[in-house]
C-alpha cells in the first residue's frame, strides 16, 4: 500500500495546477459574477486533452486512469468550481457512458469529437417530478419505424445549451417501472429538441444549467444507448463514476478555500497580532486540513477502486458524501475566519461557500449517498 | 528536418537566495522548471514540426534530476530526449558547458539547433552562440520570430529599439526569446507516455571525445569573485506623459524630495 502519488501523477497534477492558476483563476470571479460560461477556458482545455482524460486512446482519449482525471477536476475546482464541473459532467456523464455502453458505431461517431473537446457532452436524467426518485420518469420514447419519438422535459441539466451531445433517459415501457427506462444519445440539432430556460443559481454560476424540451423529438433507432429497458442501470452506473468527479470537485473547493484562508490569517491583524496567532484560528485550521486530507484519501481510493474493475458504488458514494460535506463545512468555517470580509464578494471564499453547496446535492444528494452506503452495509 | 533543442532545468523563480558563504544558489525547496527562453525554443521547434514535419530532439546537460525537464519536453511533443550527465561536468561555466554540449552535438544529426537566449539562473546569453562557434555554424541570437523557408531559416533578431530580419542557411543555430510564442501545455497522455513508453538517453563523460581541460570546473576559466542579493527596489510610479511634461513631472517630484 502506497499513499504517494507516482511521478507521472505528480507531473500531471502540476500541469493541471499550472493550467488552473494561469487560465481559470483569472476568470473565476468574472464568470461567477456574470453567470458566463467560460468557453475560452474550455477551448484551451480541449487543446490540452483535458476533455478526454480517462477515455481510451483508440477513440482519441488520453488513456489515463481515473486518478489523473480526479487530479484534473480537483485542481481546476481549487480555483474555479465552474470549470471543474464542466469537465466532470462532460467526461463522467457523457463520454464515459458512450464508451462503456455504446456500440462500436456509436463510439466511432461520437467519441473522437467529444474527447477532442470539439463537442461538449451532457447528461439528462432529472425531471420536475423525478429527482432522487429517478424512477418517476415522465419523458416517453415510442419506437415508430426507424426512429424513436421523445416527448417530455428535463430540468437542471449541467452543460445544457453549451453541449452538442446529450445522454437522455426516457420511458419506453411505463408498465415495467425502472426496467422500462431506456437511454438515448441525442444531438443538439435533432428535430423537436430544444433547450429551455437557463437557471439562475446560488453557485457554480458560470456553468450552464438549463431545461431540455422534447416535442416529438425524432431520435434514430441506432442512437439507443445500450438495450431498451437498461436505461436505469446505465444511469446508476454512470452516476457512480460521476460521483467521483463531483467528490474531486468538492475536494478542490475545500482545498482552495483553505489555501486562501492560510494566507489571510497570516496577514489579518486583530488585537495587535495576526489572527493566525490565536489558538482558536489554529485549531480550526488544523481541523480543516485534517478533514480535507481524509476526504482526499477517500476520493483517490474511490478512483483506484473504479480502475480496479470491480464494483465501486459504495466507495464513490462515501467519497462524494464526505468530500461534499467537507467542502461545505470548510468553506463555511473559512468565511467565518474572514469575518465581515468573508461575506463580501471581494474575497473568493464567499464564492467558494456558494459553490460548495451544490456538491451535496447534484449527482445524488448526501442522503442518497447514505442510502447507497447503508444499503450495502445492511443487505 | 532534424531540430535539436537545448534546454536547461532552472529553479522556478528569479529571486532565489544565495548562500553567502559559497556564493552559489540555494536550490532546496524551489521547484524546477524548463528555462522560459528554452521552452519558447522548444515550442518554436514543435510548431515547425506541426507545419513542415520534423524530428525534434531535446538535449540537456545537468544533474540526474534534469530527467524531469526532459520528460516534460517529451510530454509536450518532442520525439527524443538526451541527458548529458556526469560528475565530471559539474561546476561548468559557459565555456565548459558549451564545449561539452557541442561535443555531444557533433556526434548527432541536425539541420537546426535552437537554444534559449539565456537562463534565468545565470543570465549570460553565452552558451547558445558559443555552441555555434564550437560547431562552426552560423548563429542568429535573440530571435523574436522564426520561420523555415526551403533550406534556410528566416529569423527576426530583437534589439532594444529595432529589429533585423536575417536569413541563414541550415545547419544553423538560433537563440530564442520567450516572446517568440506561448508554449503549449503538456497533455496528460504525453506525461504518462513520457515516463512509461519513452526513454531519456544518457550520455556521460565516457561518451564524449573531449579534453578534460574543456569540461567541468577544471575547464571553466570563469571564477565568481563575489555574489550578492540585489536590494529590493520599490514598485515605482508609471506615468504616461509626453517628453516635456514628463521632464516637468520628474523635476517636481525631485523638488518635493529636496533633491533639486
Amino acid at each position: 500500500m502506497n499513499f504517494e502519488l507516482s511521478k507521472e501523477h505528480r507531473m500531471a497534477r502540476d500541469l493541471f495546477r499550472r493550467f488552473a492558476e494561469k487560465e481559470a483563476r483569472p476568470l473565476a470571479q468574472e464568470v461567477d459574477e456574470n453567470e458566463r460560461f467560460p468557453s475560452e477556458t474550455v477551448e484551451k482545455m480541449a487543446r490540452s486533452g483535458f476533455l478526454g482524460i480517462p477515455c481510451g486512446k483508440e477513440w482519441g482519449g488520453q488513456g489515463c486512469d481515473t486518478l489523473t482525471y480526479v487530479l484534473c477536476v480537483e485542481e481546476l475546482s481549487r480555483v474555479c468550481a465552474t470549470t471543474g464541473v464542466v469537465v466532470s459532467a462532460h467526461t463522467s456523464l457523457a463520454c464515459d457512458p458512450i464508451e462503456k455502453y455504446g456500440t462500436e458505431a456509436q463510439k466511432r461517431k461520437y467519441l473522437p469529437e467529444l474527447l477532442a473537446g470539439r463537442k461538449l457532452g451532457a447528461f439528462a436524467l432529472t425531471e420536475p417530478g423525478a429527482g432522487t426518485d429517478a424512477s418517476g420518469q415522465q419523458t416517453r420514447a415510442v419506437l415508430e419505424g426507424e426512429n424513436y419519438r421523445l416527448n417530455g422535459s428535463k430540468i437542471f441539466i449541467t452543460n445544457a445549451g453549451q453541449a452538442d451531445v446529450y445522454i437522455v433517459f426516457a420511458m419506453t415501457d411505463k408498465s415495467l417501472g425502472t426496467k422500462g427506462i431506456s437511454a438515448f444519445i441525442v444531438e443538439k440539432g435533432f428535430p423537436g429538441f430544444s433547450v429551455g430556460k437557463k437557471e439562475l443559481k446560488m453557485g457554480i454560476r458560470g456553468s450552464s444549467t438549463c431545461e431540455l424540451i422534447f416535442e416529438d423529438c425524432v431520435v434514430p433507432k441506432e442512437n439507443l444507448l445500450g438495450k431498451e429497458g437498461k436505461g436505469f442501470s446505465i444511469a446508476m452506473g454512470t452516476l457512480d463514476g460521476g460521483r467521483i468527479g463531483i467528490a474531486a470537485q468538492a475536494l478542490g473547493i475545500a482545498q482552495g478555500a483553505l489555501d486562501e484562508t492560510v494566507s489571510y490569517v497570516k496577514e489579518r491583524k486583530q488585537f495587535g497580532k495576526p489572527i493566525g496567532a490565536f489558538q482558536n484560528t489554529q485549531f480550526r485550521m488544523a481541523d480543516m486540513k485534517t478533514r480535507i486530507e481524509a476526504a482526499r484519501l477517500l476520493v483517490y481510493s474511490a478512483a483506484l477502486a473504479k480502475d480496479s474493475g470491480g464494483r465501486f458504488s459504495v466507495e464513490a458514494a462515501m467519497a462524494k458524501l464526505f468530500a461534499s460535506e467537507t467542502a461545505m463545512e470548510v468553506t463555511t468555517k473559512c468565511v467565518q475566519l474572514y469575518g465581515g470580509y468573508g461575506y463580501m464578494r471581494d474575497y473568493p471564499v464567499e464564492r467558494m461557500m456558494r459553490d460548495a453547496k451544490i456538491t451535496e446535492i447534484y449527482e445524488g444528494t448526501s442522503e442518497v449517498q447514505r442510502m447507497v452506503v447503508a444499503g450495502a452495509l445492511l443487505k | 528536418m532534424k531540430i535539436l533543442v537545448c534546454i536547461k532545468q532552472v529553479p522556478d523563480t528569479t529571486e532565489v537566495r544565495l548562500d553567502p558563504a559559497t556564493g552559489t544558489l540555494i536550490r532546496e525547496g524551489i521547484p524546477s522548471i524548463i528555462n522560459p527562453d528554452d521552452k519558447a525554443g522548444l515550442e518554436a521547434a514543435l510548431r515547425l514540426k506541426d507545419e513542415h514535419g520534423a524530428n525534434v530532439a531535446v538535449l540537456s546537460m545537468g544533474p540526474p534530476q534534469a530527467d524531469l525537464a526532459l520528460r516534460e519536453a517529451l510530454a509536450m511533443g518532442a520525439d527524443e530526449a538526451i541527458l548529458l550527465t556526469d560528475r565530471a561536468f559539474g561546476g561548468a561555466d559557459t565555456w565548459a558547458t558549451s564545449s561539452t554540449l557541442a561535443s555531444a552535438i557533433s556526434g548527432m544529426e541536425y539541420d537546426l539547433i535552437i537554444t534559449g537566449r539565456q537562463a534565468i539562473d545565470g543570465d549570460t546569453a553565452q552558451v547558445g552562440p558559443q555552441i555555434a562557434e564550437h560547431l562552426g555554424i552560423p548563429n542568429i541570437s535573440y530571435a523574436e520570430d522564426l520561420r523555415v523557408e526551403a533550406d534556410s531559416v528566416v529569423a527576426r533578431r530583437q534589439y532594444e529599439d529595432r529589429s533585423h530580419t536575417l536569413r541563414v542557411k541550415m545547419p544553423c543555430l538560433i537563440t530564442a526569446l520567450s516572446e517568440l510564442n506561448e508554449p503549449r501545455y503538456m497533455t496528460p497522455r504525453g506525461i504518462f507516455e513520457a515516463f512509461r513508453e519513452r526513454e531519456v538517453k544518457l550520455l556521460t563523460r565516457a561518451d564524449l571525445a573531449i579534453d578534460d581541460g574543456n569540461i567541468g570546473l577544471k575547464g571553466s576559466p570563469t571564477r565568481v569573485m563575489k555574489s550578492f542579493t540585489k536590494a529590493a527596489k520599490g514598485k515605482g510610479t508609471v506615468v504616461d506623459l509626453d517628453a516635456r511634461s514628463a521632464a516637468d513631472w520628474i523635476t517636481e517630484r525631485l523638488q518635493e524630495k529636496f533633491v533639486l
